[in-house]
C-alpha cells in the first residue's frame, strides 16, 4: 500500500456535509409533519394556547443567540481549516479586552429575559389559579385508578371512567388523585398541561376548552404494566349539548357505589368508558381521607412541662 | 432448610422465557469461549498478574473500556434496537407476536427493557467509559505516576463490575428486572407495586457499583489536588482534567445521597418500613427529590469531563491554546456548583407551586449561562486558527449542533408552564438524549479516538473514524428528531403500543432505520479497531506525539511506560509539553520510582460485596451476612497490609528505558513514509483481508483433516 | 522501615528532587491519605445529612401511635451523650499518647474508649429492645422507621469503630506502635469525634425536639 487512495474531496472538509445534513433533514421531517396532528402546536383550550404562545416565545429568544453562535461556530470551522491558504492563521490568542465581558453578558441577557418571562408565566399559568369567566365553573374530580381514569362530576352527581364531556369556555377545576395506585400524571395536550395524580393528595389543574370536538388525553407517568392503555377521551361540546348528555347520563343504570368502585380498584386495562348516574356521597373526599389517616400528627408530648 | 439455604431462590426462577434462555446462553456461551481461549493460550496466569490484579491506572482505566464498550453493545445497544423495533410495529392495527398484544414485546418486558437500558447506560456505560479516561489521562496530564491510592482505583473498578454481574443476574435468576423506569419512583418501586425481585437487582447493582463511584470520585480528587507536578498550580492544569475535577467533586457530593436514598428504598421493602409507602405515613414525594438531587447532578457528572476531552481537541488541532482559559475553567466551575440547585425542574408536574417551580425554573436558566460561554470559547479557539480535520475533530463538530439542540430544548423544558407540556413526553427522552449522546458518548469517542495513540503505541484508522461518524450523525437525526416531534405529537415516553389512529407510526419507523444506522456506526468503530490493528505497524506512534499535542501525557512514549514518567516533569506554563518543546525538551534524568505493588484484594472484596446484595436480593440471609463480613475482613487484612509498595532504584529505571527504546527501534526501524490518513485501509481492502484469512483458515483445516 | 528511608536517601542522591518537591515520599504518602480520609467523611456526613432530611419530614408521622415524645427517655439519651462526649476526650488522650510513641497509654485510653462506646451501644440497643417489645417497631409507622434508621444506622457506625479500634488495638499488640498504627489511630480519632458530632445533632434534632415540639 505505496499510494495514496482517496482524492481529497472538493467540498473541503465535514462542516459543508454537516449543513447539508442539517437542511435535508428539515425537508424530511417538513414533509412528514405534513398533515400531521401536532397536538401541542394544536391547542383547543385556552390554557394551551397560553402554554403555546410562551413556547414560540423561548424558540424565539433563543434562536437569537443559538443561530449566529451555531453559524459562527461553523464558518470559523470551516474558514480557518488549514488548507485555506487565503486566510490568516494566527497560533496565539489576540481578543479585545471587552471579549470576556461580551462573552458573559449576552447569555446572561438571553437568560434574563427568559426568566423574567418565566417567572411571570410560571404564575400567570399555575394550575391552581381559577380561570376568570363570565361562564360558571365546572367541578371535575379525578381519580386516577389501575389503569383507568375515574371522573366524578360532585355538582351534577354522575360519574364516567375513561371519558369526559365539558362545554366550551367553560372553566373546569379537575381535582387530582390516586387510589392504590402509583403516581400518575393526567395530561390533555390539547386543552394544556399536565398535572401528577398521587394518593393522599389532592392536585387542583384549571382548564379551559375553547373549540369543540374530541381529544385524547394519557397518563404520563408509568404506574405498572397497564400504563399505556390508560387513555381517555374528552369531549368539548357546546353547553346545550353538554347538558343533555349529563341528564343521560343521569339514567344510565349503573351506580357507582362502594361495591362498584372496590371492582374498579381492581387492576384492569383498556377499559371501555363506562357511565354512572349516581356516586355514594363524597366519594373523592372519602378516597383522600383514606390516606390524610396516615400523615396524621402524633399526640402531643406528655413529658414536656 | 430448603428456604433457609436458598431464601426465595425456586426453580421457577431458573430461566425459562425466551430472552432469559437467549441471555443465559450468550452470557455462558461467551463465557466458556474465554475460558477456552485462555486455556489454550495458556495466559490464565498472565490475565492475572497483567489486568486483573493491576493497580496501574492505565491498565484499569483500559478494563473500564472494556466493560463499558461490552455493556454498550450487548445490553444497551441491542435494548434501544429491541425497543425501536417494539415502537415501529406496535401500532394498534398491527397483529402481536410471541405472546404480546401488539409488537413483539409484552409491556411488562417492555417496560423492564427500558428500565435496564437507563440503568445499564448512565452507571455501567457512561460512567464506565468516563472513568477509563479520567484513570488513564489524568495522570498522565498532572505529571503523576499513579492516582492517590491504587488500591481505592482496583476496589472500584471490581465493585463496578461486580454491579455490572448483579444488572446482568435476572437473566440466570429471577427473569424479571424492574418495571418501573430507570430511576424507579415511589410508590411504584415498593413492594406493593413492584413485589418481584427485578427492583431488587436495580438496588443492588446500582448500590454497589455507586459505592465504587464514591470510592473512585475520592480517589480522583485527592491524586489532581495532590499529586501535580512540582509547578502546575491549579490555574495551570489541563482543561480535561478541570472538567474532571469538577466532575469528581460533584460525584463526591452526590453519590452518598443515592447510597442513603437506595438503602431506604430496600428497607422500605426488605423490612416493612415506611419511608416511601402510601400507607402508614410514608412520602413518596420524598424519594423524587431525594433521588433527582442525585440525578440532576449526575449528568454533568458525566458532561464536564466531556467538555474538558472537546476542550483539549478543538486547542490541539485548531493549533491554538484555548480561547480564554480563565473563561472555560470558570465556565466548568460555574455549571458544576449550580448543577446542585435545578433538580425540581424534573418535576415541576407534580404540584408544587408557582413559587417553588419558578424558583427551580430560574436556577435552570442561570445554568444554561456557563455552558453557552464555554460554547463562545471554543468558537474563538477556532478563530484564526490552524484547523484539522481529524476525525476527534468530525467528533466535536458534530456535538456541537446535537448538543445545541439538547441544550435548547433544554431551557424550553425548562419554563415550567411549558414543561407541563412536554414533561414525560418523547420530547424530553429526545432531549435529554440529544445531551448524553451528542455530550457524553460523542466526547468519550473522541477522547478513545484522540488519545488512542497514546493508549495503544499505534493511531486509529481515520477513515473508519469518519464512516463511524457519519453514520452516529446521521442515524441520531433520523432516530431522536422524530423524537422530538412526536413529544409535540401526544406520545408519552415508555409506550410500547399505541392507537394507530395518531398517525405516529411513519415516525417510529423512522427511529428504528436512524438505530439501524447507528449500529452500522458501532459495526464501524469494531471495524476501526480491527483494521487498526491489522495495521499496526504502520500506524505506529513514533514520536509519543501524534497530534502535535499541547499537554504532559504527549511527553511521553506510546504507550506510556508503566510508571509514567521517568522523572516528574517541572512546569512552568499551562500546555506545559507545548512550551517544553518550544524549549527544547531536556535529557532525560532518572530517578527512583516507588510504585504500587498488584493487589488481588479488590477483587475478593467486591466478590465478598456481591454475594451480599444477591443475599440481599433472594432474602438469603446467611449468603447476605457472610458477604458483608467477608468484605470487611478482605479490606481489614489489605488495610493492615504494611508491605504495598516496591522501588525502582533509579540505574534499573535508566536500563529499563534503554532496553525500551532498543527494542522499539528493532521492530519498528524508522518512520516509514506512508504513515499519513491517505494511506489508511480502506474498507474493500479490510473485507478482503478478512475473507481472505477466514478461507485460510478454513483451507488450513481442511488439510489437517 | 529500612526500606523506606533507604529509598528516601537516594532519592535525594539522584538530585532529582526539585525545589518544591518538599516532602518525602512517606510524608506525601500521610498527607494524601488524611486528606482522602477527610473527603471520605464529608460523604458520610452527606449520607447521614439524608437520614436526617428525612426524619425531619417524616417525624410527625405517627399515624396517631406515640411521637417521640412519650417514647423517649432523655434522662438516658443525656447520659449516652455524655459517654460518648467522654469516650472523644479519652480517644484524644489516647491520640496524644499515640504521637508520643507511649504503648502502653495508647493501649489504656483506647481500651477505655473502647468500653464507654460499647457502653454506649448497650443502651442504645437497650432502648431499641423497649421499644420492639412494646410493638414500636420500624414498621409501625414512618416516625419509627426514620427514628430507627437514623440512630441505627449512627449506631452501626459505632459498631465499625469498636470493629476498627479492636483490630488496631490488636495489632499495636502484636505489632508494636509503628508509624503505620500511629497513622491508623489518627484516622480512627477523625471518626470516632466525626460520630461524636453527628451524635450532637441526633440528641439536638431528635431527642430534645421531641420534647419542645
Amino acid at each position: 500500500m505505496t499510494k495514496p487512495k482517496k482524492q481529497k474531496s472538493k467540498l473541503r472538509g465535514p462542516v459543508p456535509y454537516i449543513v447539508l445534513w442539517v437542511v435535508v433533514l428539515t425537508a424530511l421531517f417538513s414533509a412528514l409533519l405534513w398533515g400531521t396532528n401536532v397536538k401541542v402546536l394544536n391547542p383547543h383550550g385556552l390554557i394551551a394556547t397560553h402554554q403555546l404562545s410562551l413556547i414560540i416565545f423561548s424558540v424565539v429568544v433563543l434562536m437569537v443567540i443559538a443561530v449566529p453562535s451555531l453559524f459562527l461556530f461553523y464558518y470559523f470551522a470551516w474558514k480557518y481549516r488549514e488548507t485555506n491558504t487565503k486566510v490568516a492563521h494566527e497560533s496565539e490568542n489576540h481578543h479585545g479586552k471587552w471579549w470576556v465581558f461580551w462573552v458573559w453578558a449576552i447569555p446572561c441577557a438571553i437568560m434574563l429575559i427568559m426568566s423574567v418571562v418565566m417567572w411571570i408565566a410560571t404564575h400567570k399559568l399555575d394550575p391552581m389559579r381559577a380561570i376568570a369567566s363570565k361562564n360558571k365553573t365546572l367541578h371535575v374530580q379525578v381519580i386516577a385508578l389501575r389503569w383507568k381514569w375515574l371522573f366524578i362530576y360532585p355538582d351534577q352527581g354522575i360519574a364516567t371512567v375513561n371519558f369526559l364531556q365539558a362545554p366550551v369556555n367553560t372553566p373546569i377545576e379537575f381535582d387530582l388523585t390516586a387510589d392504590e395506585t402509583p403516581m400518575s400524571s393526567f395530561w390533555l395536550p390539547n386543552w394544556g398541561g399536565q398535572l401528577y395524580a398521587m394518593t393522599g393528595h389532592s392536585n387542583r389543574l384549571n382548564l379551559m376548552p375553547t373549540t369543540k370536538g374530541d381529544f385524547t388525553g394519557a397518563s404520563a407517568e408509568i404506574n405498572g404494566a397497564g400504563f399505556d392503555g390508560m387513555k381517555f377521551t374528552a369531549r368539548a361540546s357546546s353547553q346545550a349539548d353538554f347538558n343533555k348528555w349529563v341528564t343521560q347520563t343521569q339514567q344510565s343504570p349503573n351506580i357507582l357505589d362502594w361495591v362498584e368502585y372496590q371492582k374498579l380498584l381492581q387492576p384492569s386495562e383498556n377499559n371501555v368508558a363506562a357511565f354512572y348516574s349516581s356516586t355514594a356521597p363524597d366519594m373523592y373526599d372519602n378516597v383522600l381521607m383514606k390516606y390524610m389517616g396516615s400523615h396524621n400528627m402524633g399526640a402531643h408530648s406528655t413529658e414536656h412541662e | 432448610m430448603k428456604e433457609f439455604f436458598l431464601g426465595r431462590l425456586t426453580s421457577q426462577s431458573l430461566p425459562h422465557e425466551w430472552f432469559t434462555i437467549g441471555g443465559s446462553a450468550f452470557f455462558g456461551l461467551a463465557a466458556l469461549f474465554f475460558i477456552v481461549l485462555l486455556t489454550v493460550t495458556k495466559r490464565w496466569k498472565w490475565l492475572w498478574k497483567e489486568w486483573l490484579t493491576s493497580v496501574d491506572p492505565k491498565r484499569i482505566g483500559i478494563m473500564y473500556f472494556i466493560v463499558a464498550g461490552f455493556m454498550l453493545i450487548a445490553r444497551g445497544g441491542l435494548e434501544a434496537l429491541m425497543m425501536w423495533l417494539q415502537q415501529a410495529i406496535g401500532s394498534s392495527n398491527m397483529p402481536g407476536f410471541l405472546g404480546a398484544s401488539h409488537g413483539y414485546l409484552s409491556s411488562q418486558h417492555f417496560q423492564e427493557i427500558f428500565t435496564a437500558h437507563g440503568n445499564i447506560m448512565v452507571f455501567f456505560v457512561a460512567m464506565g467509559f468516563i472513568f477509563g479516561l479520567i484513570n488513564y489521562i489524568v495522570p498522565l496530564q498532572i505529571g503523576a505516576r499513579d492516582l492517590a491510592s491504587p488500591f481505592l482505583n482496583t476496589l472500584g473498578f471490581w465493585l463496578y463490575v461486580a454491579g455490572v454481574v448483579m444488572v446482568n443476574m435476572f437473566f440466570f435468576f429471577g427473569g424479571e428486572y424492574a418495571a418501573t423506569g430507570w430511576l424507579a419512583v415511589a410508590p411504584l418501586n415498593g413492594i406493593q407495586f413492584s413485589p418481584g425481585v427485578g427492583m431488587d437487582y436495580l438496588i443492588w447493582s446500582l448500590q454497589i457499583s455507586g459505592i465504587g463511584t464514591t470510592l473512585g470520585a475520592i480517589n480522583f480528587i485527592m491524586t489532581i489536588l495532590k499529586m501535580r507536578s512540582p509547578g502546575m498550580g491549579l490555574w495551570k492544569m489541563p482543561a480535561f482534567t478541570w472538567g474532571s475535577l469538577c466532575s469528581m467533586i460533584m460525584a463526591v457530593t452526590i453519590f452518598p445521597l443515592l447510597t442513603a436514598t437506595l438503602f431506604l428504598v430496600f428497607f422500605d421493602r426488605y423490612f416493612g418500613t415506611h419511608f416511601f409507602t402510601t400507607t402508614l405515613g410514608g412520602n413518596a414525594m420524598m424519594y423524587t427529590n431525594l433521588i433527582w438531587m442525585w440525578g440532576h447532578p449526575e449528568v454533568y457528572v458525566l458532561v464536564l469531563p466531556a467538555y474538558g476531552v472537546f476542550t483539549e481537541i478543538v486547542a490541539t488541532f485548531s493549533r491554538k491554546p484555548i480561547a480564554s482559559y480563565t473563561t472555560s475553567i470558570i465556565g466548568m466551575i460555574g455549571v458544576s456548583l449550580f448543577a446542585l440547585s435545578v433538580w425540581l425542574h424534573h418535576f415541576f408536574t407534580m404540584g408544587a407551586g408557582a413559587d417553588v417551580n419558578a424558583f427551580f425554573g430560574l436556577m435552570t436558566m442561570i445554568i444554561a449561562v456557563p455552558t453557552t460561554v464555554l460554547v463562545f470559547t471554543w468558537i474563538a479557539t477556532m478563530h484564526k486558527g490552524r484547523i484539522r480535520y481529524t476525525s476527534p475533530m468530525h467528533w466535536f463538530l458534530g456535538f456541537m449542533i446535537i448538543f445545541a439542540l439538547g441544550g435548547i430544548t433544554g431551557v424550553m423544558l425548562g419554563v415550567p408552564p411549558a414543561d407541563f407540556q412536554f414533561h414525560n413526553s418523547l420530547f424530553l427522552v429526545a432531549h435529554f438524549h440529544s445531551n448524553v449522546i451528542g455530550g457524553v458518548l460523542f466526547g468519550v469517542f473522541a477522547g478513545i479516538t484522540y488519545w488512542f495513540p497514546k493508549m495503544a503505541g499505534f493511531r486509529l484508522n481515520e477513515r473508519f473514524g469518519k464512516y463511524a461518524f457519519w453514520c452516529w450523525m446521521v442515524g441520531f437525526s433520523l432516530s431522536f428528531i422524530p423524537m422530538y416531534i412526536l413529544g409535540l405529537m401526544g406520545a408519552t415516553r415508555r409506550l410500547d403500543t399505541y392507537d394507530a389512529a395518531t398517525g405516529w407510526q411513519p415516525f417510529y419507523i423512522c427511529m428504528l432505520i436512524g438505530g439501524c444506522v447507528i449500529a452500522l456506526g458501532v459495526a464501524f468503530q469494531i471495524i476501526q479497531i480491527i483494521a487498526s490493528v491489522m495495521e499496526k505497524k504502520r500506524l505506529h506512534d513514533y514520536t509519543g506525539d501524534p497530534w502535535d499535542g499541547r499537554t504532559l501525557e504527549w511527553s511521553v512514549s506510546s504507550p506510556a511506560p508503566a510508571y509514567n514518567f521517568t522523572t516528574i516533569p517541572h512546569v512552568t506554563t499551562r500546555d506545559a509539553f507545548w512550551e517544553m518543546k518550544k524549549q527544547g525538551i531536556a535529557k532525560p534524568q532518572y530517578e527512583d520510582i516507588h510504585m504500587p505493588k498488584n493487589t488481588a484484594s479488590g477483587i475478593y472484596i467486591s466478590i465478598f460485596a456481591f454475594f451480599a446484595g444477591f443475599g440481599f436480593v433472594w432474602h438469603i440471609t446467611w449468603m447476605a451476612i457472610a458477604g458483608v463480613a467477608g468484605a470487611i475482613v478482605c479490606a481489614i487484612i489489605r488495610t493492615f497490609d504494611e508491605n504495598t509498595e516496591y522501588t525502582i532504584p533509579a540505574a534499573e529505571v535508566e536500563k529499563m528505558e534503554k532496553a525500551r527504546l532498543q527494542k522499539e527501534h528493532e521492530e519498528y526501524g524508522d518512520k516509514p513514509a506512508n504513515t499519513g490518513p491517505e494511506y489508511d485501509m480502506t474498507l474493500r481492502e479490510f473485507i478482503i483481508t478478512v475473507v481472505t484469512w477466514a478461507w485460510s483458515v478454513v483451507r488450513r483445516k481442511q488439510r489437517q483433516a | 522501615m529500612a526500606e523506606t528511608t533507604e529509598a528516601v536517601a537516594t532519592h535525594e542522591q539522584a538530585g532529582a528532587l526539585t525545589p518544591e518537591h518538599e516532602m518525602s515520599h512517606e510524608e506525601a504518602a500521610n498527607d494524601r491519605v488524611m486528606f482522602g480520609f477527610w473527603v471520605y467523611l464529608m460523604t458520610d456526613l452527606l449520607m447521614f445529612s439524608v437520614l436526617f432530611a428525612v426524619y425531619a419530614v417524616l417525624h410527625a408521622n405517627t399515624v396517631g401511635g406515640p411521637g417521640g415524645g412519650q417514647l423517649f427517655s432523655l434522662k438516658q439519651a443525656l447520659i449516652e451523650t455524655l459517654i460518648l462526649l467522654t469516650s472523644s476526650f479519652t480517644c484524644g488522650l489516647g491520640m496524644i499518647a499515640a504521637r508520643k510513641g507511649d504503648k502502653t497509654q495508647v493501649l489504656a485510653w483506647f481500651g477505655v474508649t473502647f468500653l464507654l462506646g460499647l457502653a454506649f451501644l448497650g443502651l442504645e440497643v437497650k432502648e431499641f429492645a423497649e421499644f420492639v417489645h412494646e410493638g414500636h417497631t420500624l414498621s409501625s409507622n414512618a416516625f419509627l422507621s426514620s427514628f430507627f434508621s437514623l440512630v441505627g444506622t449512627h449506631g452501626l457506625h459505632i459498631t465499625s469503630g469498636l470493629l476498627w479500634m479492636g483490630v488496631i488495638l490488636a495489632f499495636v499488640i502484636k505489632r508494636g506502635l509503628n508509624k503505620h498504627m500511629v497513622r491508623k489511630l489518627a484516622l480512627l480519632s477523625l471518626f470516632w469525634h466525626f460520630l461524636d458530632i453527628v451524635w450532637i445533632f441526633i440528641f439536638t434534632i431528635v431527642y430534645l425536639m421531641a420534647f419542645t415540639a
